[in-house]
């Protein structure tokens, strides 16, 4: 196969070096504060300060998430779901970035986000109604701070910036604890219109969002470099905001840099990119072939960056956490994934009147008359309507 | 006393209807763990393991390696209380809880999935109406409209009562009607097998061929066997349709003393770098092969008829056609010019062992650039091979045989192939072609100097 990466196919550096300045990938610069072997490295604009207790909970974060998502590709194998969109290798990215929102930000997610949706307290069930198709994927986004699952590739860029341009009118922007909203999307959408749409919005109105791009490297089964001739991140560029690389198999790093950009939209500074370098290390869905289009060496060399050995790594080293409590924590997460297992097993079919539910959200005489009449047909059979 | 739970094959991926299954990881009397892989399948979309949904003791597999199973028909039952104490009575216990579930068969025989056109497995059947005559769901439901009450209930076949206008009462759908108008056929001389009583488009085919008997007279003794044309077979023919009448072939033959190249093949395995690999007349028309196209790269090429240009590839990614049970397969070794003859000796006896068991995967198939089809083994002396798509060259390698031969001046006998190359004229010309032969030829009759002159 021809590899015409260039972003990875540049001589290495010498990345073992503690040095002052991030380290590289190829020729271009991502924020890293945690190398690949676990080592903690500097950067001049990016760090964080965490107690102990956060460096644990980002490990366990990444762990849960991992687990409950691989609960959802096997749910998939046994026929209680339709399909199943597996986060596997882009824990970092989710948890990193999530993690560094405030309460108050608003989440627009794509629908491979489960792990975002974990940092928002939320019951990791919600969205399994949808995958298992009994119910639309509909919950109170207001409530969550997290909007629907967004299946078509990246319109809810386009919702985010506007709904960005909202909160600055609702003049929620200019201090610390203003509200940012942040977008995730991935490689493959940054070339739909809808994305370049919403930076050409968002920009022109300086509004306080943040493109959150997780570049896994496919877009399905298109590699990114038949799509980006040059590093995504630069785009941001041409439309007037910056744009930072950062290493996405790196929860510190991610947390830093998206913290900074989510307090520099609320303060009224207005949008930003962040490019997450990482990988999808399992399939597209439960209904994609990986061994089809992608090199088995290519996908070693990235479980070598694996986001949660790393963190481990870090943890062992600093005498944070010893194997006990990563004993504790695996044990936690396979607690988490049976008790999901079983609930979305139970999870009820939705009766047939349920399709009448929501088209008003005050109800309408029309629509109550056809409920009526459908159920009255419905009760004129013998027996139940599944 | 156990406590069985039957699962059946679920949808793996969106609307699929069936799976192969390639292998089994479990034998009955296993134990198996929540989440534990328990068989390999293949759909048309992928090749897929399927996790145990039971904890348990494994009962009954339900078919075979090599069997396609259709969505919703049961794969594997699991005792998941063996030596327990509950009643025995199979998974029917738990029908009422499971039968919606995805990829499950409900009552009426629809296996449920995602996005909602999941197969059917058995015919629909209505449920019946609540007694139909009585006016109950006027005043319950208002607005209940007129025809429940009205609805022909019983679609009995309805006799073809000579009525007055013509009117043909008869169910059939408007394409059928067509169909039998066309074909000259009388519906109401037929009885409907579709539902309700309908004719079906078979009923108005079966109705016109009926009368020959003739056929079952003719049959021949021992009869015929229909093999359903799927998988890997369907997949060749695609192929070699395709490419025979894609690429113009042109065949070329070389017979050759090859004395010197068995020589070097008995001294190879007894060399010690190559101990513990096995070392096969093979490995050197491959090498013979690799060198040959170094001398020559437009024979490793592929014509790129929507851009209009002819790619040439500076790596081989060596195809070695190999007859496995599944059919013909040919899968290749990526990047085999750069290989030292060690390596790549060691990539071809994994390349055979993995395709023979059935074992290769899909992107081991995929990127070839040149095949060699080695039917010496079966003893014949050579063939007009068909390129594999997207391949310029495959060369056939014929049975090595102990034959008279001129050698130097004298009638001795010697040991004598047959090579034969097919390849693509749009892009190799008589003269590259017969130039490439003629270098495998040269490799094949004296390796040693070959390898001299050549690296």
């Amino acid at each position: 196969m021809v590899n015409g990466d260039q972003n990875r196919a540049g001589p290495k550096k010498k990345a073992t070096t503690r040095r002052k300045k991030a380290a590289k990938t190829g020729d271009t610069e991502m924020v890293q504060l945690l190398t690949a072997d676990g080592e903690r490295v500097t950067h001049p604009d990016y760090d964080v300060d965490m107690t102990d207790q956060q460096y644990r909970d980002l490990y366990r974060d990444m762990v849960i998430v991992r687990r409950l998502d691989s609960e959802g590709t096997a749910l998939q194998r046994q026929g209680q779901l339709g399909i199943w969109a597996s986060l596997q290798g882009q824990e970092a990215a989710q948890i990193g970035s999530g993690r560094a929102l405030a309460q108050q930000d608003m989440v627009f997610p794509t629908y491979r986000e489960h792990g975002v949706l974990w940092t928002r307290d939320i019951d990791p069930i919600m969205p399994f109604g949808l995958f298992r198709g009994v119910d639309l994927g509909g919950w109170d986004s207001r409530r969550y701070k997290f909007q629907m699952y967004t299946i078509v590739i990246g319109a809810q860029a386009l919702h985010a910036a506007g709904y960005a341009m909202g909160v600055t009118m609702d003049g929620k922007v200019g201090s610390n604890d203003g509200e940012a909203v942040i977008a995730y999307f991935g490689d493959g959408a940054s070339s739909q219109g809808d994305v370049n749409e919403s930076f050409v919005f968002a920009s022109v109105y300086n509004s306080p969002v943040v493109f959150f791009c997780q570049n896994n490297q496919y877009a399905i089964s298109e590699p990114v470099f038949r799509q980006a001739r040059s590093p995504l991140y630069k785009r941001a560029d041409g439309f007037g905001f910056p744009g930072v690389r950062v290493d996405g198999n790196d929860v510190l790093a991610t947390y830093a840099v998206t913290k900074q950009a989510m307090d520099h939209a609320r303060n009224g500074n207005g949008p930003s990119l962040i490019e997450a370098y990482t990988y999808r290390m399992g399939a597209h869905t439960t209904t994609d072939d990986p061994t089809r289009y992608r090199d088995p060496g290519e996908v070693e060399a990235w479980r070598a960056k694996d986001p949660i050995s790393r963190m481990r790594t870090f943890l062992e080293r600093s005498s944070i956490a010893d194997g006990d409590y990563f004993d504790s924590i695996d044990e936690e997460a396979n607690r988490h994934a049976l008790d999901l297992r079983e609930r979305v097993i139970a999870l009820p079919d939705p009766s047939p009147e349920a399709i009448f539910d929501h088209v008003y959200a005050e109800g309408s005489p029309l629509v109550d008359a056809e409920r009526a009449e459908f159920s009255a047909y419905h009760a004129s059979f013998e027996g139940s309507g599944h | 006393m156990a406590k069985l739970q039957q699962f059946n094959l679920p949808d793996l991926a969106e609307g699929l209807v069936d799976a192969e299954i390639i292998k089994w990881l479990v034998a009955p009397g296993d134990t198996v763990e929540l989440n534990q892989p328990i068989v390999e399948v293949e759909t048309a979309k992928a090749l897929t393991e399927i996790p145990s949904p039971y904890a348990g003791e494994v009962a009954t597999l339900h078919h075979d390696e090599g069997t396609t199973v259709d969505v919703g028909q049961p794969l594997i039952t699991i005792d998941t209380d063996p030596g327990g104490t509950g009643g025995g009575s199979p998974s029917t216990a738990d029908s009422d809880d499971n039968g919606n579930l995805i990829g499950e068969t409900t009552a009426d025989g629809r296996t449920a999935v995602l996005v909602g056109y999941g197969p059917k497995t058995v015919t629909a059947k209505r449920r019946p109406r609540k007694s139909a005559a009585a006016p109950s769901p006027a005043p319950t439901a208002p607005v209940a409209p007129a025809p429940v009450a009205q609805a022909p209930v019983s679609p009995a076949p309805v006799a073809p009562a000579p009525a007055p206008a013509g009117a043909v009462r008869v169910l059939a759908k408007p394409p059928v009607r067509k169909l039998a108008k066309d074909l000259g056929v009388d519906l109401t001389t037929l009885t409907g097998s579709g539902p309700g009583g309908s004719i079906t488009r078979d009923d108005v085919t079966t109705a016109t061929t009926t009368p020959t008997p003739t056929r079952q007279a003719t049959a021949p003794v021992g009869g015929e066997e229909r093999i359903p044309i799927k998988g890997v077979r369907k997949l060749t023919a695609e192929n070699m349709v395709n490419s025979a009448f894609t690429a113009p072939h042109v065949t070329e033959f070389l017979t050759l003393d090859v004395t010197e190249m068995m020589d070097a093949v008995k001294r190879l395995k007894a060399h010690p770098d190559f101990e513990g690999v096995r070392v096969s007349p093979l490995l050197l028309v491959a090498k013979a092969l690799l060198l040959a196209a170094k001398r020559h790269p437009m024979v490793n090429s592929t014509w790129d008829d929507a851009a209009g240009e002819i790619v040439v590839k500076h790596y081989v990614n060596l195809g070695i056609a190999a007859a496995t049970p599944r059919g013909l397969l040919v899968p290749n070794i990526k990047n085999a010019d750069a290989m030292t003859l060690r390596e790549l000796a060691e990539a071809l006896n994994n390349l055979t062992a993995t395709a023979r068991d059935g074992k290769t995967a899909p992107a081991d198939m995929s990127g070839g650039t040149m095949t060699i089809t080695n039917v010496g083994v079966f003893g014949v002396d050579t063939g007009t091979p068909i390129l594999p798509p997207g391949e310029s060259a495959i060369l056939a390698f014929g049975a090595v045989k102990d034959m008279p031969w001129v050698h130097e001046g004298q009638v001795v006998p010697r040991k004598v192939t047959t090579l034969s190359l097919s390849f693509d004229h749009r892009i190799i010309d008589g003269e590259l072609g017969s130039r490439f032969l003629a270098d495998i030829g040269r490799f094949m009759a004296d390796p040693g100097t070959a390898l001299l002159a050549w690296t």
